[in-house]
């Protein structure tokens, strides 16, 4: 099954019907079976999936550190699965990319490491110095130029990886599972720091993660992979509020967010009907709910909901009891959808 | 006991500890030449590295362990042949040099090969990942971040070599070990081999010194 996420005319990077076997003692594995998949330019494309699903194997084979077994791979209109080679290696000099465990020179100082692309890239002594010195201040990493990766925390150790990933001017930074290694107060100020890049340089990022907070802080648009495939996508705001596939909907959960599963148990709670609300946008801070129920002279109580932020985008979905009549239910809804806000009768 | 060392003569034991020491510096840097060459060859070859050839790594780790597995006073007398066409002669400090280099550097190539798998994979990768070929991989990543063992590599190479060079004398290499030989052993003068012993253990002490030194230098981080 091929799943299209995208269309054609700014697609910076284009990965069309990927496989990806492995052959071993054991048997053959299948890490990715068949996976389309395409992301604009200037956009956070996030790939969520727990771990051997095989989204790690599919951003590798992004920059080539796997080659696919079938597919063609495409970043910025070059094919890179065409390239072999010398070729290959100036290619991904145009794509940077940032690791879970950083991956440092450990004998090398913050300065020295950000220096080490433009260095391959045979850039002069000062260029390097004044691109370095731009790099540290990007990141914030100011003062700490001379000091060793080990003499730094975690989180300034990924400021330095995706200080030395942007060094040499990337069109794409590919995340592999950058913040899985971080406490969530440092997870947040990466984050933070890599949607500023995103909206400050224009910055195309593809990230892939196992949390679904990662994807909500700052992506722009989720595929979740399952089993080697991809089995659902879209803008992350619809994936959050529609949840198509199960796998999604525990995502969704696992964020936070109320779904489904919780309203087992709800339905001995509640006293009146089950309204499910969803909204998003501006929307979302206004007392339409309470001026809906009000007009009716019904009452209701919120069992369960989410109000939060995706990206920039507020949003918010509510469990309520509503006790008032059949009529009064009927209005309730019609007044909320005229406001432009999902209602839906559960129970 | 020892005759108050009357059997020390200053003059030959200064030109013995010169020969020693010209045989351990010449052998040791063409060990260090030949050995990184290998070593990292075989790092490169071996399944899933960089370079990934199976077959050559299999001839290459041969030919390592079937010099490594001749003793060495073995190895000295089997390749004199060798030695004289390469050398113009098998004897002195010169004759010495190709059977010690022989000797250590398939040594030393398999503690450079331990210690370059000793890098961290996922720099490597990154390396890789930024477009660095090869070439540059050995030299900014492999041989920079591997420094600390390889120069351990080269200490312990050294230390070996001293005692290999002891060994040469058999075969009229000269140093310390031919001036202990002969004089000490074969004349019973125990005074000279005293002094030589005590001469070879300084010079022991001062390599582990100099090189611990180095790897601390190189390994800071």
């Amino acid at each position: 099954m091929f799943l299209t996420t995208g269309w054609g005319w700014s697609d910076l990077i284009e990965l069309k019907a990927i496989t990806k076997t492995y052959r071993s003692r054991a048997g053959i594995t299948e890490a990715i079976r068949g996976i389309d998949l395409h992301v604009r330019s200037g956009e956070i494309f996030g790939v969520i999936g727990h771990s051997g699903a095989g989204k790690s194997t599919l951003l590798r084979c992004v920059n080539l550190l796997e080659r696919p077994t079938t597919g063609t791979v495409t970043v910025g209109g070059v094919e890179l699965t065409k390239l072999s080679g010398r070729q290959l290696q100036r290619q991904r000099r145009r794509i940077g990319i940032i690791f879970q465990h950083f991956n440092l020179l450990s004998t090398a100082t913050v300065r020295d490491n950000i220096a080490f692309p433009l260095r391959l890239a045979k850039r002069s002594r000062s260029e390097i110095r004044a691109r370095v010195d731009e790099m540290i201040k990007l990141v914030g990493l100011e003062g700490h130029g001379d000091k060793y990766p080990s003499q730094l925390s975690g989180g300034q150790k990924q400021r330095v990886g995706i200080a030395r990933a942007l060094a040499n001017k990337p069109e794409v930074l590919l995340c592999d599972e950058a913040t899985s290694a971080l406490d969530p107060q440092t997870t947040e100020s990466i984050l933070s720091l890599l949607l500023g890049i995103n909206e400050q340089l224009g910055l195309t990022i593809m990230l892939i993660t196992h949390e679904m907070n990662v994807i909500r802080s700052i992506c722009d648009r989720v595929a979740v992979i399952d089993q080697g495939i991809i089995v659902e996508s879209g803008k992350v705001i619809d994936v959050f509020l529609h949840p198509q596939q199960q796998i999604t909907r525990e995502f969704v959960e696992q964020a936070g967010d109320a779904s489904d599963a919780f309203m087992t148990g709800l339905d001995a709670i509640r006293r009146g009907k089950l309204l499910r609300v969803r909204f998003k946008g501006d929307m979302t801070y206004e007392p339409v709910l309470f001026e809906a129920v009000k007009e009716t002279g019904a009452a209701f109580s919120i069992l369960q909901g989410t109000v939060s932020r995706m990206k920039r985008v507020p949003y918010g979905h509510l469990l309520v009891d509503v006790r008032g009549s059949g009529a009064d239910m009927e209005r309730i809804v019609e007044r909320l959808r005229r406001e432009g806000i999902e209602a839906e009768v559960l129970a | 006991m020892f005759g108050h060392f009357s059997n020390v003569r200053p003059a030959e034991l200064q030109e013995a500890t010169y020969a020693t020491l010209r045989m351990l510096g010449l052998s040791l840097a063409f060990t260090v030449v030949l050995g990184l060459l290998v070593g990292v060859l075989l790092f490169l070859t071996s399944r899933g590295q960089l370079l990934s050839q199976p077959a050559v790594y299999a001839v290459l780790s041969f030919v390592v362990n079937v010099l490594r597995s001749v003793p060495f006073v073995i190895l000295m007398i089997t390749i004199m042949p060798f030695t004289k066409w390469l050398t113009g002669t098998s004897i002195g400090v010169e004759g010495s040099i190709p059977p010690l280099v022989v000797a250590a550097a398939p040594f030393f190539a398999r503690l450079v090969e331990t210690s370059l798998r000793e890098v961290d994979r996922g720099v490597i990768e990154a390396a890789q990942a930024m477009g660095a070929s090869s070439w540059s991989i050995v030299r900014r990543v492999l041989l920079r971040e591997a420094g600390g063992g390889l120069f351990a590599g080269v200490t312990l190479t050294a230390v070996t070599l001293v005692s290999f060079t002891a060994m040469s004398g058999v075969i009229g290499g000269g140093g310390l070990g031919d001036l202990a030989l002969r004089y000490g052993y074969q004349r019973f003068q125990t005074d000279v081999m005293l002094v030589t012993v005590v001469l070879l253990v300084l010079l022991v002490q001062l390599l582990q010194t100099l090189g611990d030194l180095l790897v601390r230098w190189v390994s800071r981080k």
